[in-house]
């Protein structure tokens, strides 16, 4: 039925089974666009936040993907600025999760903030001194940059690609996508620095509190570290989640563990880092402050040290290891857990960052406050992981995502059917779908 | 940020913690002057507004040796370094501001998208967010005040120590041909409601208005201090657990009150 959109050389699922899965998650999709909508129409009182949780559940969402997002401008930087051609292979599907999660992060502030017809305040009337101002401009500015290297795998779809105004313009873009690599790369480091600098400039706060290098807290460059380390994983991770569900190799195992050895290293350099941030604010920061580090792991039914270990040693030294070693990351069974374990890491930290710097009291006489979220902040957090799959199912079966997957998945040409033969398998919906004859049309992109 | 000029005035406050009873006029006052919207149901105090709010203290010990303190909690109008109050500095979009020459952080209601990163950065918990529209019971309306604006859903806000006195009391000295106001001219709702006088307000830096001596008083003692948040609120107490109770200390550190100057 749509075999004319499908790329050419490629298999796909039938149309009804590409249907179903989009109904199936559509409906969830929906349940949070009606959760949203009670946001924005009853307000935020339908949530669970309150005056001491005033962030919660989906600022935590918002930092989580745009630290998962980090994959495509990290893998730009790799592939445009340092040369690691090889990444062109993967890199078209790290521009749409990027994308996805970039829009996803756009969203969640819309629905999040009390009145958001007046969003555009933040640009208006901008406070300079605000990590939130930089992080608003930043994340516009990189989200046009993601749009604008979107556009030229968008125009690939072979139908789009006939139309030689587009073929041009996908071509033409494709040729200057270095600057806005470079372009992405640098906002990137700005706003993935500046969501870190979100809680360490909180000098009210003494969990989230860094010491500054000039105007930016540790966090700052540790954000950007874990982005560039754990993007790139999440971006693996999503690829082999695509190659499960789709039963097919879709990029060679050199492209993927060259990715893997990067993050790796970027990784250990991270969590080295890490560790000695949290050892001067354990033992220097916070003291100062007169709080010792076990002030803010005891006292409370939920945030346990245990976070600590998780994220440092778990979630950091040991997929380390195992994605710079070259027999830990060519294991099947290692790989996935080595992508995994830092996806989980850097959301927690994430998390912790967010969430558990509120839940601290800071006055002697305060209490713990912990949160739990409502359905709706739930169903809302739900709504761009929907999306997010939607888009994927969408432009994986539309648009030449995976360079590779053409050659690593040859189709033998069956016998030439007569035309009725085809259309009644086509009708039927049986077989899965497999692009039309075409012309053939020279490759837009590298 | 702007600095601050000579003759530029620092409001504050000092609360006398041997004096309050805890009776919760200042929260009644306030509320009433700055038309404070409440719901039917307050019991969560969570999502409860109250510019000021009382904590009830104790220091942990059994009887007979048990003892509590009351302490009312305003906005502190923490100054920070040169205005850097720990909100001020990291709204986005200028909704709350550090005024130099009266030393009091305000809010512009109109102004404020309800992003609540300044409620992320105050360590007091003296911001409250408008989790709904108010409603007020029929026929409160023509009781609410003329002169503080009413706020919307979705915004912040917090103690203005009473900042249309302060404007009130400045055009009726323009208008009289002068130039400063007297000490009593200006003075909080909670303040003047405080049957047992335990709060006192005025300039800290007229050597003239009674803050200024007792803020030097050998009792005085400011919230988290050690923080760097340079409040305009002080505290009195006679009592030494009352005291270290204002900040966070650890074990080995001595267990004498800083005094807040």
């Amino acid at each position: 039925m749509d075999s004319a959109l499908i790329p050419e050389g490629v298999k796909r699922a039938p149309i009804w089974q590409f249907l179903l899965a989009i109904a199936v998650v559509g409906a969830v999709l929906l349940w949070g666009v009606y959760a949203m909508l009670l946001c924005w129409i009853q307000g935020l009182n339908v949530t669970n936040m309150n005056d001491n949780y005033g962030f919660a559940l989906w600022i935590w969402a918002d930092l989580a993907v745009i630290a998962l997002g980090g994959g495509a401008f990290f893998s730009g930087f790799l592939k445009y600025i340092v040369g690691k051609d090889e990444l062109k292979n993967i890199i078209n599907y790290a521009v749409l999760i990027g994308f996805i999660c970039y829009s996803s992060a756009l969203l969640i502030l819309g629905i999040d903030v009390g009145q958001p017809l007046r969003g555009w305040f933040i640009f208006w009337h901008a406070n300079v001194h605000s990590m939130l101002t930089e992080v608003a401009f930043c994340l516009s500015c990189y989200f046009g940059v993601l749009t604008i290297e979107f556009i030229p795998l968008i125009l690939e779809n072979r139908q789009l690609d006939r139309v030689r105004f587009f073929h041009h313009l996908s071509h033409n873009m494709h040729g200057i996508m270095a600057i806005f690599a470079a372009t992405g790369a640098f906002l990137s480091f700005f706003h993935q620095g500046s969501l870190g600098g979100v809680a360490g400039v909180l000098f009210g706060r003494p969990f989230g509190f860094r010491e500054h290098v000039l105007v930016w807290p540790w966090t700052f460059f540790l954000f950007t570290w874990s982005a560039a380390a754990c993007g790139p994983c999440f971006t693996i991770l999503v690829t082999k989640i695509t190659e499960t569900i789709a039963r097919k190799k879709l990029v060679k195992d050199n492209v993927i563990y060259l990715l893997a050895k990067i993050s790796g290293w970027m990784l250990l350099t991270y969590i080295i880092a890490k560790t000695i941030d949290t050892w001067y604010w354990a033992t220097t920061t916070a003291p100062s402050m007169g709080f010792t580090l076990m002030d803010f792991y005891t006292g409370n039914s939920f945030y346990g040290i245990w976070i600590l270990i998780l994220e440092i040693v778990i979630c950091g030294y040991l997929p380390a290891l195992i994605l710079i070693s070259k027999k830990g990351r060519e294991h099947p069974v290692g790989l996935w857990v080595a992508v995994i374990l830092p996806v989980i890491g850097v959301s927690l930290n994430r998390w912790v960052m967010v969430l558990q710097v509120l839940a601290i009291p800071v006055m002697p006489f305060d209490h713990w406050a912990l949160y739990l979220p409502s359905w709706q902040e739930v169903a809302t957090t739900l709504l761009p992981v929907c999306y997010g799959i939607i888009l994927v199912l969408i432009c994986y079966r539309y648009l030449p995502i995976f360079p590779q997957e053409r050659e690593l998945n040859p189709i033998e040409e069956p016998p030439a059917p007569s035309e009725d033969v085809a259309g009644a398998a086509e009708d039927e919906g049986e077989e899965a779908e497999v692009e039309a004859p075409d012309q053939p049309m020279e490759p837009a992109q590298a | 940020m702007k600095e601050a000029k000579e003759g530029f005035k620092k409001f504050g406050m000092v609360i006398d913690l041997d004096k309050c009873t805890g009776c919760g006029s200042c929260m009644v006052a306030c509320m009433a002057e700055n038309n404070v919207p409440f719901r039917e149901d307050e019991s969560d105090k969570l999502r409860s507004i109250t510019w000021i709010r009382v904590y009830k203290l104790d220091n942990g010990k059994p009887f007979p040796d048990y003892d509590e303190c009351y302490l009312p909690r305003p906005c502190q109008h923490c100054e920070g370094h040169g205005g850097h109050s720990p909100c001020v500095s990291v709204c986005p979009a200028t909704a709350t501001d550090y005024d130099m020459a009266t030393g009091i952080v305000s809010q512009i209601y109109t102004r404020c998208f309800g992003c609540r990163y300044c409620m992320a950065a105050c360590p007091y918990h003296a911001r409250y967010f408008n989790w709904w529209d108010p409603i007020w019971p029929t026929g409160m309306e023509k009781m609410l005040s003329p002169n503080v604006s009413v706020r919307m859903r979705g915004v912040v806000e917090k103690c203005s120590f009473c900042y249309h006195r302060y404007q009130r009391a400045r055009d009726q000295a323009y208008a009289e041909g002068r130039r400063e106001i007297e000490e009593d001219e200006y003075q909080t709702a909670c303040t003047q409601a405080c049957p047992a006088g335990a709060i006192t307000f005025g300039d800290l830096n007229n050597h003239n208005h009674a803050v200024y001596k007792l803020k030097k008083d050998p009792r005085a003692f400011r919230l988290l201090e050690r923080l760097g948040t340079n409040t305009k609120v002080y505290y009195l107490s006679s009592r030494a657990w009352v005291r270290q109770a204002g900040d966070n200390r650890l074990a080995d550190e001595t267990t004498a009150a800083k005094s807040g100057h």
